[in-house]
């Protein structure tokens, strides 16, 4: 525990994170952001996991548990996110969200 | 002693059918039929075996027959007290239709090796000729109403299958349609009949139902509806399921035209075996209706007298030769139907049930040599018209020899068959009402001059230019011939009302010289009035005719029965009924139907843009909404 700092600062900042990561994923085109933007939104998660372990339960573990559940998660996701934007790459030469727009009506 | 054997007579004829059916088009035809008369052989020789066995070794306990049920599975358990079983009834008139049933359907199997060699489809004809004698098996060893009811409606398809044998001709397609809706619309009563029968008595079992001094007879019997206790609806529902079966006026319309098939399966069927369903069923609950309703009884008499007398009428101006052969059938059939009318329950006047099962037993006998014999001549001129045919006599001799037999016997002349039963109807009709054996005498007369009118029309006459000689028909048809040209000339001698009689004690019989000298000289002048008029080339059969004027023309058009039908179905039921609602189906269902679709296709074309494809307008929708969700959480949660 750092002095002076409470889970109020700490969620400030989680909170930040978060939003950041939204902005970030309605605003960018481009999809490799896209996807920082969303593991950006994970890990504000997992900083609001572990900062109410620490805070209010200390005695106990899972938020720990929780927020390493959600990195194996996500690195999961992460591999098939890539997956999927390397083969639009290969079929549209592009990686940006504005030229995939086939699926519609 | 054991007969738990026989549940392979019918099981037999349905590996036969799976056999020839799956497997027919893989064989040399002739094979197919080799397997389905082997397997008709060896069930015939188990229900002749049968029938030795039952009638003079073992079921007669204290001079009355005993019924025996060697098998009855249950077979479709619903609750403890409504249970269908599946099982073999032996007693005198099963153990009998199981003789007349495979004797016939041997015939005809052997019959059928000549006269459709050479046919398309040869293998899926005895497919379904084992499929016809299986169900029939089935029918006549049933134990309850509900076995019956299922093989009865296994016989109909059967039959329509072979009336339509012949699938690529119009006139026969229509046929089988014909005789598979006539006869459904009356099996719609029999089912009625069946429910309300067990409804009152609370059991499908025969046993039960036929017992004359059980529960079943009293019950139904306090109700009445429009006049008739409702035990006696019940019984006259079953019987117009029996009606239709048996070809009976007014249900009669689809048996002249089920001659459509090939004319062996016009022999077994709509002959010999499957017309007469309607009697077996009749004589089957005969204990109900002579006991519990005796005004069901006396409709049966009263359409049997009709369609006797109706038929005869028209099978003396048919030209024809399988018409006159039908209506000539379902004459006899209303014959059999009016001695089952007219008797009563036990001794001396159960006279008439037992004349009834002994002329259903000659009849099969004489009608399906008539039909084999009419084949054969069919077979050798290639028409079935009356004016293709004549002087026959000098080449087909056998044929020739053993279709006059069969005309004496359905003429009723002695020795022949048909004398003998044919003489302890009119007895019984005579005990009866006057009535009935008056109209019975008439018919008699014309049955002897419309079946001389066929034989003299046909063998005699004028000699016809044909195309190449007539021949005589091979060996596999004159040798069923034969066969059932002894039966019919020695089947009378039978002692039947020691075998077969409503309360199964013996009944002494002997030929009532009264009754039959007066029916023997009727006979006699009907053939005699057939050789004046048909056995020389003459101009008087078109004297008589016109002599006739409207009546003739009536009955050589049937009486209109069938325009009046087709009126009733065209003009009334469709124009009145169906098109109505078909108009209101297509108009209001469908249209409200239709409706909801239009509007739901309406609404996605207008709302389709959503759908931009921009992966960022989905995401800020997924974000917004669960932004949105958030705060009604939040807001619940605080409040």
């Amino acid at each position: 525990m750092i002095p002076g700092v409470g889970l109020t600062e700490i969620l400030i900042v989680s909170t930040l994170m978060f939003f950041l990561g939204v902005y970030g994923f309605v605003t960018r085109k481009n999809l490799i952001t896209m996807l920082m933007s969303t593991e950006l939104i994970l890990n504000s998660v997992n900083i609001n996991f572990v900062a109410f372990n620490k805070y209010l339960y200390p005695d106990q573990l899972q938020g720990h548990f929780f927020s390493l559940f959600v990195i194996a998660v996500a690195a999961a996701e992460v591999a098939v996110a890539i997956a999927i934007i390397i083969n639009l790459y290969r079929n549209f030469q592009s990686v940006d969200v504005e030229d995939v727009a086939e699926m519609k009506y | 002693m054991d007969f738990s054997y026989t549940i392979w007579i019918p099981l037999l004829l349905l590996f036969s059918f799976l056999v020839t059916g799956l497997l027919g088009h893989k064989m040399k035809p002739i094979i197919s039929g080799w397997i389905a008369i082997a397997a008709i052989g060896l069930s015939w020789l188990m229900s002749v075996n049968t029938a030795m066995r039952y009638f003079f070794d073992v079921g007669k306990v204290d001079g009355a027959y005993q019924t025996i049920i060697p098998l009855n599975p249950v077979w479709l358990n619903f609750s403890e007290t409504l249970h269908i079983n599946m099982g073999v009834l032996l007693d005198p008139i099963s153990v009998m239709m199981l003789v007349v049933i495979t004797t016939v359907s041997l015939m005809v199997y052997i019959y059928s090796l000549g006269y459709m060699k050479g046919e398309e489809g040869f293998a899926r004809f005895y497919a379904s000729l084992s499929l016809f004698s299986f169900s029939m098996l089935g029918l006549v060893i049933a134990t309850n109403l509900f076995q019956m009811y299922i093989f009865w409606e296994l016989v109909g398809l059967s039959s329509y299958l072979l009336i339509g044998y012949y699938y690529d001709k119009p006139s026969a397609v229509a046929a089988s349609k014909k005789a598979f809706i006539v006869t459904r619309f009356a099996d719609l009563g029999f089912l009625i009949g069946i429910l309300l029968m067990s409804y009152l008595t609370g059991t499908f079992d025969f046993e039960a139902l036929t017992d004359p001094s059980g529960s079943a007879m009293t019950q139904g019997a306090g109700a009445a509806f429009l006049g008739m206790s409702v035990m006696t609806w019940a019984l006259v529902l079953i019987f117009l399921g029996g009606a239709g079966k048996s070809a009976m006026f007014p249900l009669h319309v689809w048996l002249p035209d089920a001659m459509e098939g090939p004319t062996p399966v016009s022999a077994l069927i709509h002959a010999a075996t499957m017309v007469v369903a309607g009697i077996y069923l009749v004589a089957r609950l005969f204990p109900m209706f002579a006991i519990a309703a005796p005004t069901g009884l006396e409709i049966v008499a009263i359409v049997g007298a009709v369609s006797s007398l109706f038929a005869a009428i028209i099978a003396c101006t048919q030209t024809d030769i399988k018409r006159i052969l039908a209506y000539s059938t379902m004459s006899q059939l209303g014959y059999m139907m009016l001695a089952l009318g007219v008797s009563g329950y036990g001794g001396e006047a159960g006279l008439g049930y037992m004349a009834s099962m002994f002329h259903l037993f000659t009849h099969a006998m004489f009608k399906a040599l008539l039909f084999l014999g009419a084949g054969a001549i069919i077979h050798a001129v290639h028409s079935n018209e009356m004016k293709d045919m004549g002087g026959l006599r000098k080449y087909m001799p056998i044929t020739h020899a053993t279709f006059l037999i069969a005309c004496l016997a359905i003429a009723g002349i002695p020795p022949f068959a048909g004398f003998f039963s044919k003489d302890e109807i009119l007895v019984a009709a005579l005990h009866h009402n006057v009535i009935y054996f008056a109209i019975e005498y008439l018919v008699a007369g014309l049955t002897a001059f419309y079946m001389f009118r066929l034989y003299f029309g046909v063998f005699w006459g004028k000699e016809q230019k044909y195309h190449h000689a007539p021949h005589e028909a091979p060996f596999s048809m004159t040798v069923p011939l034969i066969l059932l040209a002894v039966g019919s000339a020695t089947a009378g001698f039978l002692p039947f009302g020691e075998l077969v009689t409503s309360d199964r004690l013996a009944l002494e019989t002997h030929i009532h010289w009264e009754v039959a000298i007066p029916s023997i000289l009727i006979a006699l002048l009907g053939i005699g009035v057939a050789w004046r008029m048909y056995a020389k080339e003459s101009d008087l059969p078109d004297r008589i005719t016109q002599s006739f004027g409207s009546f003739y023309t009536w009955a050589y058009n049937k009486f209109y029965i069938d325009e009046i039908y087709q009126y009733i179905t065209k003009s009334i039921i469709f124009k009145g009924i169906s098109a109505p609602i078909a108009w209101f189906d297509k108009k209001v269902i469908d249209a409200a139907m239709d409706g909801i679709a239009w509007i739901t296709n309406t609404v996605a074309d207008a709302i389709k843009g959503i759908q931009s494809g921009q992966l960022q307008h989905y995401a800020f929708a997924f974000v917004s909404g669960a932004v949105a969700l958030a705060m009604v959480f939040i807001y619940i949660m605080t409040s």
